[in-house]
């Protein structure tokens, strides 16, 4: 009697420290994501009682959808400028902020500032330079090339996103850059150039690979934020001109509670998952195996 | 040799002013046009104000109904951050503490859900909650949500940095009378300070800005959040330049104005979240 008492005590202790967190993580995320497996399999439209069972009907049509696909070339072709170029851009600022540079803190503090402002916001900041304040400086320089709206053609509207993209990410990938450069031995890159190898050298061979997990965690996030972008999409371009810029996620939106196509919508959802999951996972294990101790 | 090495410096510095330049210039157009009548904005974007002028902040501040909107993204931001910060941080304890098949289980579980993006089940999850259960448009659902979402990158956090806490300073508590939900807040949680500052400043920043979850919660005006008012404020008075810009600046400015104070600690706190 004592005994059970006891263990009742226990698991109620037990679930004090983990019952609420458990549920709600079950409750958000696990129990929509299986239902979610079950949507697929159905031809429910969001709106009637009643919806049938149609088996794998909507991953055939997933994959005949052709402006779903157009859609993923968008984003792909996306996701790879905008990683290379904040990766790119990040380490370059991090490399010289590392090197003693007068008034570095300012440039570190001001290179950081725009990962704080949500893609809604930032949207429309930019929005208001590109349709207005370039615009203007085309028409006083007489430069026909800037006086009309680069959002208003898709090219345009594409490097625009891009544009935006790495002027929010560079600073807050570069802080984790600075992070692994800091942790660089001096004394690996000094006896290095001891021996002789110049600035190039010494970065291939020596800072390159020691920052690696650095490079892993910076990568990952930049392809995460580039496939699942929504906020910059929604409020700097909202897919125009003419559609040619609606990238997955907001595709996925516009399928489902735009057209009422859940199980269809909820279908592509998953191969947009799956698609970002296999590419992570690559990454990720590729990077690791790069990785050196010092 | 020495004289090279300056002028690289110099060049070094003028091409990390030209960034920064870029960097700070968008900022500053917004601010400074913030406080233009409409038609001197059209006139010249570019110039600067010729006089010091509010009328946008007090048509913005009404219009967007900011005093609510700021509130609700407060007390949402708050009240969830805590929410994940002391249940992970109890969830890791028991997961540390209790080693057994069952939580090793759990946790590997929730490591592996970090994967699955909000996409993937913001379809069936506003089924559920709308459709199924008419529990959305209030901020308290929105919270538990973000419990549930921001749990399992937390659990990873604490339960990493639990592991290397000795397990003699609980047992010395233990032995003087404390309960295991004591131990925990007086001896452990004060140890996990770093961790729950860079979580606090991580998901801060994304459970403040984040637009997609609130939009499909939080339905009447008067429970929208801050990014929800700028962007129907935004879609209502868009031609109205003046308005906002002002409204643009109300919005990212109080995050704006924390960071000018708390800048190291939160450069600090996004570099050691990255290590993890």
């Amino acid at each position: 009697m004592k005994g059970e008492r006891g263990r009742l005590k226990r698991w109620s202790i037990d679930f004090i420290f983990s019952g609420p967190t458990l549920i709600a993580f079950a409750t958000v995320l696990i129990v929509p994501f299986l239902y979610g497996v079950y949507l697929t399999l159905t031809n429910w439209n969001g709106l009637s009682n009643h919806h049938q069972f149609v088996g794998i009907a909507n991953y055939l049509q997933t994959f005949q959808d052709q402006s779903f696909w157009v859609s993923m070339g968008v984003t792909v072709k996306y996701v790879i400028v905008t990683v290379v170029l904040v990766n790119v851009i990040a380490f370059a600022l991090a490399y010289a902020l590392t090197t003693g540079v007068k008034g570095q803190n300012i440039f570190r503090t001001t290179f950081f500032a725009p990962s704080l402002i949500g893609g809604i916001v930032l949207g429309f900041i930019w929005q208001f330079i590109f349709q207005n304040v370039i615009v203007y400086l085309g028409q006083i320089l007489n430069m026909p090339a800037l006086s009309n709206s680069m959002l208003a053609t898709p090219s345009g509207a594409f490097w625009s996103l891009v544009l935006v993209s790495v002027w929010q990410y560079s600073g807050y990938m570069m802080i984790i850059y600075i992070a692994g450069l800091m942790a660089v031995p001096q004394e690996l890159v000094d006896a290095a150039s001891i021996d002789g190898a110049n600035a190039l050298i010494r970065l291939r061979a020596i800072v390159l690979p020691m920052i690696m997990p650095a490079i892993v965690v910076c990568v990952f996030l930049t392809l995460q934020r580039g496939f699942l972008n929504y906020d910059l999409n929604l409020s700097l371009t909202a897919g125009g001109p003419y559609g040619s810029t609606v990238m997955v996620p907001l595709y996925v939106y516009q399928q489902a509670f735009t057209s009422q196509n859940f199980g269809l919508g909820q279908a592509e959802a998953f191969v947009l998952f799956i698609i970002v999951a296999i590419i992570s996972f690559i990454q990720v294990y590729v990077g690791k195996k790069q990785e050196v101790e010092a | 040799m020495r004289t090279s090495r300056l002028w690289s410096k110099i060049a070094k510095w003028i091409a990390l002013f030209i960034v920064f330049c870029v960097f700070i210039f968008p900022l500053i157009l917004v601010l400074v046009n913030s406080l233009k009548p409409l038609t001197d904005i059209i006139l010249n974007p570019l110039s600067w104000p010729t006089s010091w002028n509010f009328v946008n902040y007090t048509d913005a501040f009404n219009l967007m109904d900011f005093p609510d909107a700021f509130l609700n993204s407060l007390i949402i931001t708050v009240l969830s951050v805590s929410l994940i910060a002391i249940g992970s941080s109890m969830t890791a304890y028991l997961f540390v503490r209790k080693k057994s098949r069952l939580t090793t289980l759990l946790f590997y579980f929730m490591v592996a859900s970090m994967l699955i993006p909000f996409q993937a089940v913001m379809i069936p999850l506003l089924q559920i909650y709308g459709a199924d259960l008419h529990w959305l448009n209030n901020k308290w659902i929105l919270i538990y949500m973000y419990l549930g979402f921001g749990a399992s990158l937390a659990v990873f956090f604490y339960h990493g940095v639990i592991k290397a806490i000795p397990i003699e300073l609980e047992e010395a508590a233990m032995i003087d009378g404390a309960s295991r939900v004591q131990t925990f807040f007086r001896i452990v949680f004060p140890l996990l300070l770093p961790t729950t500052v860079t979580l606090i400043i991580l998901d801060s920043l994304w459970i403040w800005n984040d637009y997609l979850l609130p939009s499909l919660v939080l339905q009447s005006p008067s429970q929208r959040t801050l990014p929800l008012s700028t962007f129907s404020f935004y879609t209502a008075y868009s031609a109205n330049f003046g308005d906002v810009m002002a409204a643009l600046v109300m919005t990212a400015g109080p995050l704006l104005i924390v960071y000018l104070f708390l800048q190291r600690h939160i450069i600090k706190g996004i570099m050691a979240g990255s290590i993890k």
